[in-house]
């Protein structure tokens, strides 16, 4: 199942709700009609079973009225249901491209086309509630006939003495609580089937499978990597990486370079055992990543991705999410690390800003540096960068770059980059093509030799000269 | 999403914001009007059911007289057939006034965001948006359509059934109706405490569907960090504060209807014990009179049930008639000036190719200041004269003001300070369908809506006929792969355009441009990687739209820039360095190295791409 955040969200949310409202409402009220029905039933017929079933002639009408009625016009729930999601549907879509709108100033256009649609759900509807007003004055009108055939039966046995005046009276008031649950019935089986659909929709998200905690190693990280034919895809039949070999040893800096869809993002979420391999294994200083206790070992391997997610809180808690109890000292050497220290001060509420969906909003590069400084913060032993400081201006980049190289000390660091230039400073550089390493090496190694690295390293070389002309 | 900071909607029960709603109830005031007549009838017929038994013991059972028996069916069907003409017209009539308000308060939403600056649009989600259009104001439309039902039937059942017991016996309905005071003394206390509860209930519910929001969102930056533990702690705080609080609203509302329920059989008892004493004593007070009271008392309460259960569902209205109050009482940051207003009125269908078009096209940007709300200033003290039919482009980092000096030519934001002149006339004192009429914009991506390729290339110009759309497409290169298309123009492109591919798209929207005849045009390029048959293409239709009119570009692509008369290079909000491609090279400066950058990047993806392709 893939599933995008707003359906979960509104899995999680409306229909627990309606699960919810069925068990306490509904569910109540069938066990109240079906002991209602029960024990009145029981009781009448104790008094006398002739009247009983007297009581009960205009039942199986109201039933089969019911039945048939609702079967007859689930076609107008549909439309009624379908022109809403068009209406939704036009809504959106002038929402999402209230640019278009404007710079065309395209106003009225939008408005006649909404209220066409708005109308249309507007009547649709309507003419289902006058259906449902159907419904129910004639099953009221058949439940007050039902109750008139009672009292005429009833006053007629009791006024020629067949029975006496007081079970005539209970009579009287029995024949209500008998026919109330049946006038219900509608009501409950609709509910009954909106709460059955809400059920699935949650069954489907208890019923994955959660991460697998394998591994119960919890070592100390010494930072070597070692891919051994590493196959994996996120689809069955859609292999990305196609059988990756490479070692890393412990404290080297390594550049990943590769065309977009090559693999290099998936590679790096292999590391920290983001997603375990297919087929062959990922090892940690010689351990297979799976024997490693997953907790563990991402709180010692961290990956910076590319899309850094900010939580709603302070700028202090984003950078100390993985560790809460860090002091101010530490929080601010990884600011100043990320150079970010200097972007929070000049915030008014500084580390106390509130970031994230309610609060300041952050460039796309000051997002990315805060995910560095909360990645920093932990002293981590592997550092995969995962194309992480993509929208950080160039004299930042080069800024960060130097602070990183005094701090890594002897961690293991992967780079990934589209860019030859930001890659040179790596100590070994992996090509990736199509899911597999084709060459690596180091730079001068690379651009003596014929291929991809060598090709691209020209054109920067040329390119300058080439571009003034 | 949700995470958007809201107000929190929880007030009690607040007067002034339903009256605020009053407005969208009185559009419907007859109907409103005969919904109540008509309660007040079905109540008046429910009334009559107890007293009609007491009748049939009174008159049939004890002297024995079954030929009354035809004059009660009679009456009793007729009562029956009444009740159900009634039921059908409330029902229906209450479904009108529903459907109306939900239909008026949508339109009045959407007429209201088709006013509001993009400021707004920036800081709320689509789907807090969308949320108030649909869900809230259908529960509007019902909790206002049909507790007005409940509520005069509820009310009228009371007092008719109190007046009629008072004029058949009123000892008999005194020491019956005793129960009255107290259980209204306890209705109130539970409902206060049970209307507190649910409000808790519901604060708590808002920050459980954030934290939902969060936790899912940032599902991977959570594992990254290994705080999933930490997480779900304070996701179980939630949902525990939430379940204690749901609980001990429920426990209250089921002490609260046994309570009324236990009342009232005090009520019936009572009757019983007097009348009954009553009946056997020989004091008048007839045997049938004694049931129509036991029936009486016995449903008398059924309507204090019903409208305590009323005020919860306004209550829990509340929020959404605040959120909606809140959407159509926001006020849009740019608005039209008076004085245009008439002016503005003709334009609505301005003639083809009259006076409107007769502007040549100059903006002047006059010492112009911006900043969003509260945060740091974007320009300051920015000036730029831009002569018609001079293309202008764009060149910078992201943040240095590119985005923002093309969106307040376009008027989707004014300065905060300083003037914008269009052909001379500060647009502040235009309507803003003045300036936006001749306007051509093109975006980054391309928003096509949902219909046929032949709809989307008209939103330019609703009036076009089938030829001139097709001139459009051939202009820009997309008449052919139109043509291509299973249906040709007739191909539905679905929501958002996604059965075509990014660069079609941008053909569509650039055809779109061109049938608009737009006198300023804006083209903020796309970075997408496109095909290099499709580029071509794409930097042909360029050409052809900017083709003398004045134009800002916000480029990417060095042909792009390489065309344009002037070049602006921007950096913190201002010019560092500005003239023509040949000019700004020998310079060697910014705009130098920026080129040079570009360009190597550009071989670059180049050789990956093709580096791809071999593999």
């Amino acid at each position: 199942m893939k599933a995008n955040t707003g359906d979960l969200i509104q899995r999680c949310t409306s229909d627990v709700e309606t699960i919810r409202s069925f068990l306490a409402t509904q569910a109540v009220e069938i066990g109240r009609a079906v002991f209602l029905v029960i024990f009145t039933a029981i009781l009448m017929s104790r008094l006398n079973g002739p009247l009983t079933w007297v009581s009960m002639a205009a039942l199986p009408a109201i039933f089969a009225f019911g039945y048939f009625f609702f079967l007859r016009v689930k076609h107008v729930f549909t439309e009624s249901d379908e022109s809403e999601g068009r209406m939704s549907a036009t809504l959106q879509e002038n929402i999402s491209g209230i640019r278009v709108v404007r710079a065309f100033a395209r106003r009225d256009h939008e408005e006649e086309k909404f209220d066409e649609r708005n109308v249309e759900f507007r009547d649709k509807t309507y003419r289902l509630i006058r259906l449902l007003a159907w419904y129910w004055s004639v099953s009221d009108f058949l439940c007050f006939i039902q109750i008139g055939l009672v009292m005429a039966v009833g006053g007629y046995w009791a006024a020629t003495g067949r029975i006496s005046i007081g079970t005539a009276v209970v009579f009287f008031t029995y024949v209500g609580r008998l026919l109330w649950p049946v006038r219900q019935m509608g009501r409950i089986l609709t509910e009954m089937g909106k709460a059955t659909v809400s059920l699935k929709r949650i069954g489907e998200i208890l019923d994955e499978a959660p991460e697998q905690e394998t591994g119960e190693h919890r070592g100390t990280v010494a930072g070597a990597v070692e891919f051994r034919d590493v196959h994996f895809g996120y689809e069955e039949g859609k292999e990305i990486l196609k059988g990756v070999d490479f070692r890393v040893e412990a404290g080297e800096i390594v550049a990943i370079l590769g065309p977009t869809g090559s693999g290099k993002s998936t590679l790096a979420h292999l590391i920290p055992r983001l997603y375990d391999p297919d087929s062959g294994a990922v090892f940690i200083d010689g351990i297979d990543s799976r024997d490693w206790d997953r907790r563990h070992l991402r709180s010692r391997v961290c990956i910076i991705l590319q899309e850094p997610f900010l939580f709603n809180r302070t700028l202090r808690e984003n950078v100390a999410l993985a560790v809460p109890d860090a002091d101010d000292a530490s929080v601010m050497s990884s600011t100043k690390d990320s150079s970010l220290h200097g972007v929070i001060e000049s915030f008014e509420d500084g580390y106390d800003t509130i970031v994230g969906e309610g609060g300041v909003t952050l460039s796309g590069g000051q997002k990315q540096r805060v995910a560095l400084a909360r990645t920093l913060i932990r002293n981590p032993r592997i550092i995969i960068m995962d194309d992480s400081l993509s929208a950080v201006d160039a004299d930042t980049d080069a800024s960060i770059r130097d602070n990183l190289k005094k701090r890594y000390g002897d961690a293991t660091v992967f780079i990934i980059a589209h860019r030859v230039s930001t890659l040179r400073e790596a100590d070994r550089i992996l090509i990736l093509e199509d899911g597999r390493i084709t060459m690596e090496g180091r730079h001068e190694d690379l651009v003596s030799a014929d291929g991809l690295y060598k090709r691209i390293w020209d054109i920067q070389n040329a390119g300058s000269e080439e571009a003034a002309s | 999403m949700s995470g958007y900071t809201e107000k929190e909607y929880t007030k009690r029960f607040d007067w002034s914001t339903w009256r605020q709603l009053l407005g969208f109830v009185g559009a419907y005031r007859k109907r409103v009007g005969v919904m109540i007549v008509l309660m007040i009838l079905v109540a008046g017929i429910d009334v009559v059911q107890p007293f009609l038994s007491g009748w049939m013991v009174d008159r049939i059972i004890i002297p024995g007289e079954t030929g009354k028996l035809g004059l009660f069916i009679i009456v009793f069907s007729s009562l029956g057939l009444v009740q159900a003409i009634n039921i059908f017209s409330f029902i229906a009539v209450a479904g009108k006034v529903d459907m109306g308000i939900c239909y008026d308060i949508r339109k009045e939403g959407f007429r209201r965001l088709q006013e509001l600056s993009f400021s707004y649009y920036d800081r709320t989600p689509t789907g807090w948006i969308m949320a108030r259009m649909t869900s809230d104001a259908q529960k509007l439309g019902d909790v206002i359509a049909w507790s007005l039902i409940d509520i005069s039937w509820g009310a009228s059942y009371m007092l008719i059934m109190a007046v009629t017991m008072f004029i058949v016996n009123w000892k008999l309905a005194l020491v019956s109706l005793a129960v009255l005071p107290p259980l209204m003394a306890l209705a109130l206390w539970f409902q206060k405490r049970i209307l507190d509860g649910y409000r808790r209930v519901r604060k708590v519910n808002s920050k459980i569907t954030g934290s939902y929001n969060e936790g899912i969102s940032g599902a991977r930056t959570s594992k990254t960090l290994v705080r999933e533990e930490a997480n779900s702690a304070e996701f179980t705080e939630l949902t525990g504060s939430m379940r204690r609080n749901a609980v001990r609203t429920a426990t209250l509302s089921a002490l609260f209807m046994p309570a009324v329920l236990t009342l009232g059989a005090a009520g019936t008892a009572m009757a019983l014990w007097r009348g009954g004493s009553g009946v056997i004593a020989g004091t008048g007070l007839s045997y049938g009179t004694l049931v129509s009271f036991i029936f009486a008392t016995a449903g008398f309460w059924d309507p204090v049930l019903e409208l305590s259960r009323v005020f919860a569902d306004l209550q829990y209205a509340q929020a959404s008639a605040e959120r909606v109050l809140t959407l159509l009482q926001e006020e849009p940051q740019i608005v039209d000036p008076v004085a245009e207003l008439p002016d503005s009125a003709d334009t609505e269908a301005p003639p083809a190719g009259g006076d409107r078009h007769q502007g040549r096209g100059g903006i002047r940007f006059d010492s112009v200041d911006f900043h969003y709300g509260k945060g740091e200033m974007i320009l300051e003290d920015f000036s730029l004269d831009v002569s018609p039919g001079e293309t202008v482009a764009l060149v910078g980092e992201t943040g240095s003001g590119k985005s923002t000096i093309v969106n307040m030519a376009c008027r989707f934001y004014e300065p905060t300070a300083g003037r914008i002149l269009i052909d001379g006339v500060d647009y502040r004192t235009k309507s803003q369908f003045w300036l936006q009429s001749k306007l051509g914009y093109v975006l980054q991506s391309p928003h096509l809506f949902s219909g046929s390729v032949r709809d989307n290339i008209r939103y330019g110009r609703l009036d076009a006929t089938e030829e001139e759309i097709r001139n459009a497409a051939r202009t820009v290169g997309a008449h052919d792969f139109i043509l291509e298309l299973e249906k040709g123009y007739d191909t539905e492109v679905g929501a958002g355009g996604g059965r075509l591919s990014v660069g079609e798209k941008q053909l569509i929207s650039f055809a779109r441009a061109i049938l608009a005849d737009p006198m300023i045009f804006v083209l903020d390029e796309a970075t997408s990687s496109v095909d290099t048959e499709t580029e071509e293409k794409i930097r042909t239709a360029i050409h052809r739209v900017l083709e003398g009119r004045t134009s800002f570009l916000i480029a990417h692509r060095l042909s792009t820039v390489r065309e344009a008369d002037r070049i602006l290079v921007l950096s913190g909000g201002r010019v560092i360095e500005e003239g023509s491609h040949r000019e700004l090279l020998s310079l060697r400066g910014a705009y130098w190295s920026l080129y040079t950058r570009q360009f190597r990047e550009e071989q670059e993806e180049k050789e990956l791409a093709a580096g791809a392709v071999g593999a």
